[in-house]
């Protein structure tokens, strides 16, 4: 593969996706006009008339991204902060749920990973239940968790933070043995010959040479802590945050509604992973490595 | 006090029966290494269960909150029609159909723009950004869309395990290194005759990575949609309403039969893994 920009092939596609995107609201959402011509029995729309009026639906099968634009927008810049109809609210509570489980679960899979690199029996036993445990479909149960957490008393933040920390302690830990056991022999050697000990051994060997893959796992961990908090909030009864804001659209057939919503869950996304991204290149610089060049 | 008390003996006993058991000297015998690596990990399930049982018990912890794993049991033997209905309805008919479709469809579009670089550099982006995606939230669109029965299931599942195949197939099929290409190039060989005999297995480490990571998400995605609407059967369904009905034993055996599916369905793709890239130095064993 040659090395060429990437930008103009990207932005070519992400035009092709918009304007597929538009010829599908149009075809998705002009039986309903056609619907309501016959009923007012006036004669069928003409082409650019149904254009028109299938991009200005209230509850388009399939919103324009025009549509989807100006809702953020309304819900964002132009109402306040404060206001429970404002996005920036309800993203607001989603983000501090995800970054409470974010934290927990990279401090409980970083902990984990040591004593599985420092103990066999660990090593033995509690790797083949971590990797069970994530056969356990957790989002499912997410509702049974918060519910049950809500009857005993914890209600709030923490329950949802508790399925994102479910959900980002695994790419942590996976990484982080990978990453404790990468330095090879002759570094551990070395490190003998200077009779180490065993934490000297971890924090001047060790620690450092797990970094490119505590931020790679880490870059995982944040976007799918972020599913564990959307999904963590539809139990609750739809109160607050984007999850609550999907389940009240689909309660209510607010497609407009339900779009922007995840055009402002992808965002997150994208910003927080983006965020790790940066963290990763500033560690790797301070420690006087070459971003990418240990781990490509 | 006794059941806490015998709860923690046990603990100590498992913990110290394993720490004798790792450091075990095998030697050459591979059938005892083999039996210590699989009963070390089941100890210490074992430890995590009896610790279960028995601390519900010793405090006295209300069933709704958390029922003991007799318990859970006891409900999994008398329900078996209804789990088994939620399973086909979910498992057999949502999960399996949308794998197939969605692993399917990456993998032929990872094979159509495998032609042209131009559509790979501007698609890798896009797909690995999609990968971090909460996906999961075109689940209420997908059920407005197709309806409350499985299909509206399915077709999350599709769109959720699409992109990782599409990402992992497209990786895999750059495997294959230049002198092996160059090698197929000198036999006149066809584009077909190449990725046949040559990327295709190179590229099935990749491609057997992202069917084990979509087994897990086919599952997840199919239960999480169900919560958006179902006709009534299916686990999805099942859970949230037993929620409501505070009948806690019943969702913990939804979640047993889930986990069984869940590991089961993963180590189907691992096996087959292993019979297809048996050349692959992960699987590789032989004597070290």
């Amino acid at each position: 593969m040659t090395r060429k920009g990437k930008t103009i092939p990207v932005l070519t596609i992400v035009a092709a996706i918009v304007m597929l995107w538009y010829i599908g609201s149009v075809w998705m959402n002009a039986p309903f006009e056609y619907d309501q011509a016959e009923r007012l029995s006036k004669p069928a729309p003409a082409f650019g008339e149904l254009v028109t009026k299938t991009m200005a639906q209230e509850r388009p099968v399939l919103p324009a991204p025009h549509q989807v634009l100006t809702e953020i927008y309304e819900t964002t810049v132009l109402k306040k902060i404060t206001s429970k109809r404002s996005l920036i609210y309800h993203a607001w509570i989603t983000l501090s749920a995800t970054l409470l489980g974010f934290v927990i679960g990279t401090a409980l899979g970083i902990a984990l990973a040591v004593g599985i690199v420092h103990n066999r029996a660990m090593d033995k036993s509690v790797m083949p239940w971590v990797i069970t445990s994530q056969t356990i479909p957790i989002l499912a149960i997410a509702p049974m968790i918060i519910v049950v957490l809500n009857a005993a008393g914890i209600s709030g933040l923490l329950p949802k933070a508790l399925i994102s920390t479910y959900l980002s302690f695994f790419p942590v830990v996976v990484g982080m043995v990978k990453g404790l056991r990468s330095p090879s022999m002759s570094e551990l050697d070395l490190m003998r010959t200077y009779n180490a000990s065993r934490a000297q051994t971890f924090w001047k060997l060790r620690w450092p040479s797990s970094m490119p893959y505590l931020f790679t796992s880490l870059k995982v961990a944040v976007a799918i802590s972020l599913v564990g908090a959307i999904v963590g909030e539809m139990p609750t009864g739809a109160v607050a945050g984007l999850g609550a804001r999907l389940l009240a659209g689909s309660y209510y057939g607010q497609t407009i509604q339900i779009w922007s919503a995840l055009f402002m869950a992808a965002a997150l996304a994208a910003v927080l992973v983006m965020l790790v991204g940066f963290a990763h290149a500033y560690v790797l610089r301070q420690m006087g490595q070459k971003p990418g060049g240990a781990l490509a | 006090m006794t059941w806490l008390i015998a709860a923690l003996v046990f603990w100590i006993t498992a913990w110290w029966l394993n720490q004798r058991l790792v450091a075990v000297d095998t030697g050459s015998n591979m059938v005892m290494k083999r039996g210590i690596n699989l009963l070390v990990p089941f100890l210490f399930g074992l430890t995590i269960f009896v610790i279960w049982e028995f601390v519900v018990r010793g405090l006295q912890v209300p069933s709704v909150l958390l029922p003991p794993p007799s318990m859970i049991w006891e409900r999994i033997t008398n329900s078996l029609p209804i789990l088994w209905a939620d399973f086909r309805q979910t498992f057999l008919k949502a999960v399996l159909a949308g794998y197939v479709l969605g692993c399917g469809s990456g993998f032929l579009v990872a094979l159509l723009i495998d032609r042209s670089p131009f559509l790979q550099r501007g698609l890798l982006p896009l797909g690995n950004f999609v990968s971090a995606l909460p996906i999961i939230g075109v689940a209420p669109i997908m059920v407005m869309w197709f309806g409350f029965d499985w299909q509206s299931k399915a077709a999350v599942v599709v769109i959720m395990t699409f992109f990782p195949m599409l990402v992992n197939t497209v990786e895999g099929l750059a495997a294959a290194g230049n002198m092996e290409r160059d090698l197929m190039r000198t036999y006149a060989s066809s584009w077909w005759q190449t990725l046949l005999k040559l990327r295709l297995p190179a590229a099935a480490p990749f491609i057997f990575n992202a069917l084990k990571i979509n087994s897990t998400l086919a599952l997840i995605g199919a239960i999480v949609a169900e919560f958006f609407g179902t006709p009534i059967v299916g686990m999805g369904f099942r859970i949230s309403t037993e929620v409501g009905r505070m009948n806690i034993d019943m969702v913990w055996a939804e979640i047993a039969v889930a986990a069984l599916a869940g590991s089961a369905f993963y180590g189907l793709v691992a096996l087959v893994e292993r019979a297809v890239t048996f050349w692959h130095p992960s699987v590789r064993t032989g004597t070290r």
